[in-house]
């Protein structure tokens, strides 16, 4: 799976204003709902599912990354989108580090397979830290769509 | 009943003890297969073990004590995954390991928060 396939450009942040775990989940939440991904009504049930996956277990996976995500009804297929904070964030991550760089995750419920091979995909371009570090310095959002765009084309991603 | 214990020893180049590896094959039964909350129970575990840890999917390697690795896996429910450890405490680390798939990191096949 590629980045292109369950990111929607028009939904990258490269500057979230947020400073809480909510306040980010939620922005990014918004930006699905602005570009029509997600219906505005659903907003709080997948911002409220995602936080408790959260309380769960911090998705924050180290490296200043996490994957906040949830399954939800709402959604027929893989749905997500990207941010980068400055700034980063208090993510109670694994490693304890705060967190810059976001991949935001809504899958249907029956799909798991998708929601792993998205996980796979991101996890391996991650790997690479020239990747890590122009994503979390990307002054645009087009700047990480291209970013992203390249991984794709030069991954091996099936 | 899933993980069978098959356990090889091969001898390392140095033929020491502390160079022993052990393997055996484990079995993702969990429904959601080795997401994020599987991958995460199972590099905390591995990182309680002084050996190497790594799981094998095919050709594909992972560090056990990498979330980020483990990841990579893309391991749904069905799959058979061999782990390997080396070192010390390898067979401890390989029956904690294997006991986290046995017992579906926690998972009911129903839940399907993931």
């Amino acid at each position: 799976m590629k980045f292109s396939d369950f990111v929607a450009t028009d939904t990258i942040r490269s500057d979230v204003q947020a400073d809480s775990k909510e306040g980010v989940i939620r922005e990014m939440a918004q930006s699905l709902v602005d570009a029509g991904k997600i219906a505005a009504c659903d907003l709080e049930g997948i911002v409220k599912a995602i936080m408790k996956r959260e309380d769960l277990g911090s998705t924050g996976i180290g490296r200043g990354v996490a994957v906040p995500h949830t399954k939800h009804p709402s959604v027929s297929r893989l749905v997500g989108t990207v941010a980068v904070s400055k700034g980063g964030i208090d993510f109670q991550s694994l490693d304890g580090e705060p967190v810059q760089l976001f991949f935001l995750l809504v899958s249907p419920p029956d799909r798991p397979g998708d929601h792993l091979r998205a996980l796979e995909n991101i996890s391996r371009q991650l790997r690479d830290d020239s990747f890590c570090r122009l994503l979390k310095s990307a002054k645009e959002p087009i700047d990480i769509q291209h970013l992203l765009e390249e991984a794709d084309s030069h991954g091996v991603a099936s | 009943m899933t993980a069978k214990s098959n356990e090889s020893i091969h001898d390392a180049a140095s033929g020491g003890l502390q160079m022993e590896t052990v393997s055996r094959e484990v079995i993702v039964i969990n429904a959601a297969g080795l997401h994020a909350r599987p991958a995460d129970l199972l590099a905390r575990e591995a990182r309680k073990w002084q050996s190497r840890i790594e799981l094998v999917n095919d050709a594909q390697r992972a560090d056990g004590k990498s979330i980020l690795e483990l990841l990579t896996l893309a391991a749904e429910s069905g799959t058979r995954l061999v782990v390997e450890a080396t070192g010390p405490d390898a067979r401890e680390a390989l029956d904690a390991i294997g006991s986290l798939f046995e017992t579906r990191f926690n998972e009911r096949d129903s839940d399907q928060k993931s």
